[in-house]
């Protein structure tokens, strides 16, 4: 079994009430590689995780994790996967410790509970009680329970979504470390720099579509990291520049500007947000399918 | 099998735990229930305790059961903990089996405190009819159990929760015929609200479980209707069951 795939989702679908979530989306996730579903807010990319753990019923198409069908929602399935979702509580007045030991013992198999505190970070905050974790502490109990059956697969669902940049770094080492451990991970984010710096493939997904899958370089979401420079020039006019390295560009402008005795007015450099990349990505796709 | 009995006496136990800790659940499913039977049975008059202190333990085991399961399912379904749950391997049985014993286990204490202080401190005898209240405690807990699941599906999240139970539970208690017999009052409107609710019912086994002319076989028809009441709970219990907070 080993050379089959980890996830395999064929014409997958799913239609709430008055609106089609996931809209006909084909990939596969194969065994230890970290992939990434990269979309915007809304994109349908918690609604395809939510199917592929289970808690969601499909409307069309074939899925299937591990070779089960999540759907059946089969206790040997649930044995091999652990799951983080977002923002989920646990019991408050137990201390994140008992928290993970009591998770432990209902996986047939489970991993050390010390170790796993470990492996979360959570080393520090394991007698206090749930209730007083801080945010961070938190997300680490969410993974030390999602990591204690000794899960072959893990979804992550926006892991780092509200962290600040410490947390966030920390949380991408745990990503990293998984994979060290030889896990698969199925990772949602709408970050382009987490996609980025974590998965080994990539499905850009909006609107229930997936436009296009493959290795971060591939996908071209680093050629897509453009910085936009802009600023106001003598003539009074808004000036906006685009470019992959702007330090030849901002060396010529301070330059001329100290040269005159001036200064560079409201200069400002920034990388385009995930919205710009994605009606880039999304222009291109209307232009190729118009072909 | 046995692992699922296994696992569901270690939710138990977590359950008996987190009641402890928890201080709103451990004052109004334990200690607000002794505060309430003290002062209500010192209260009362001595000929009048039968009466009431029966009507008591209706009170509480509602209190230990409806509203609490009520409520703490709202939050646990508001906070994801039953979403967390229901993505382990952990069966489902063991799980509602933990949380239900948890309740049986504060209602079947809060009878037991009745019954005991009933005797020790307010002058009443000990049962008559011991197989009455033991069917009554069962039945009845059974079904303000299932009521109370039921219900949390009712409330929209864990803010209004108070107000949701409390909407249930206070009319239930004056109407219910804790603090009278409703066989005795003169309002037939009384009377007729008491013959539908769950509680009156309930209360009329615990009244007659003290009473030497009572007994099972005067209460058939009361321990049936509160069995109807856990069957209509328990089905739309399981029918509307969710592990999610339902989105707006």
């Amino acid at each position: 079994m080993p050379a089959a795939a980890a996830i395999e989702v064929q014409g997958l679908r799913k239609t709430y009430d008055d609106r089609e979530a996931v809209r006909g989306i084909d990939f596969s996730v194969r065994r230890g590689e970290v992939f990434g579903l990269l979309g915007p807010n809304g994109a349908g990319k918690t609604t395809t995780v939510e199917i592929l753990e289970g808690y969601r019923t499909r409307s069309a198409g074939s899925v299937s994790v591990l070779g089960h069908d999540p759907e059946e929602r089969p206790p040997a399935l649930r044995e091999r996967v652990g799951i983080v979702l977002q923002s989920c509580g646990t019991y408050p007045h137990l201390s994140a410790r008992e928290t993970v030991a009591h998770w432990a013992s209902l996986y047939a198999s489970p991993r050390d509970v010390e170790e796993v505190i470990a492996l979360a970070g959570l080393e520090e905050a394991a007698d206090r009680r749930a209730r007083t974790l801080s945010g961070g502490q938190q997300r680490r109990l969410d993974l030390a329970l999602a990591l204690i059956g000794d899960p072959e697969l893990v979804f992550l669902d926006e892991p780092t979504t509200g962290f600040d940049p410490a947390a966030r770094r920390a949380a991408w080492d745990t990503v990293r470390s998984l994979r060290d451990l030889g896990k698969t991970v199925l990772l949602t984010t709408h970050y382009l720099d987490e996609a980025q710096a974590l998965a080994d493939r990539v499905a850009i997904i909006k609107d229930g579509r997936i436009l296009a899958i493959g290795t971060p370089g591939e996908l071209g979401v680093g050629a897509a990291q453009r910085v936009r420079v802009s600023w106001r020039g003598e003539d009074g006019e808004l000036h906006e520049r685009e470019v992959d390295d702007p330090t030849r560009l901002l060396h010529e402008l301070t330059a001329e500007a100290l040269a005159r005795g001036g200064s560079v007015r409201e200069l400002t450099v920034v990388r385009p947000s995930l919205e710009d990349v994605y009606l880039e990505l999304t222009a291109e796709e209307e232009e190729t399918v118009g072909v | 099998m046995s692992d699922v009995i296994a696992l569901g006496w270690r939710q138990f136990r977590l359950e008996r735990k987190q009641f402890w800790r928890n201080p709103t659940a451990a004052f109004f499913g334990f200690m607000l229930p002794v505060v309430f039977l003290l002062i209500i049975g010192s209260l009362t008059p001595a000929s009048d305790r039968d009466i009431i202190i029966p009507g008591i333990a209706g009170m509480n085991v509602m209190a230990s059961t409806f509203n609490a399961i009520a409520m703490n399912m709202t939050f646990r379904r508001e906070q994801g903990l039953l979403k967390r749950t229901r993505g382990t391997p952990m069966p489902t049985g063991s799980y509602l089996g933990g949380v239900f014993g948890n309740v049986a286990f504060n209602g079947t204490v809060q009878v037991a405190l009745t019954v005991v202080g009933g005797v020790v401190l307010f002058g009443l005898p000990w049962p008559y009819h011991w197989d009455e209240l033991v069917i009554f405690t069962v039945v009845g807990i059974f079904s303000f159990t299932a009521l109370g699941i039921a219900f949390s599906h009712v409330i929209p999240n864990f803010d209004a929760a108070p107000a949701y139970t409390n909407f249930v539970f206070l009319p239930s208690i004056l109407l219910g015929g804790v603090f009278f017999d409703p066989a005795t009052t003169s309002s037939a409107v009384l009377d007729d609200i008491a013959r539908v609710l769950p509680i009156s019912h309930f209360i009329a086994g615990m009244r007659g479980a003290i009473q030497p002319d009572g007994g099972l076989s005067h209460h058939v028809g009361d321990v049936t209707v509160l069995a109807l009441w856990g069957l209509v709970g328990l089905w739309f219990a399981i029918r509307g069951f969710s592990w999610e907070q339902r989105r707006a």
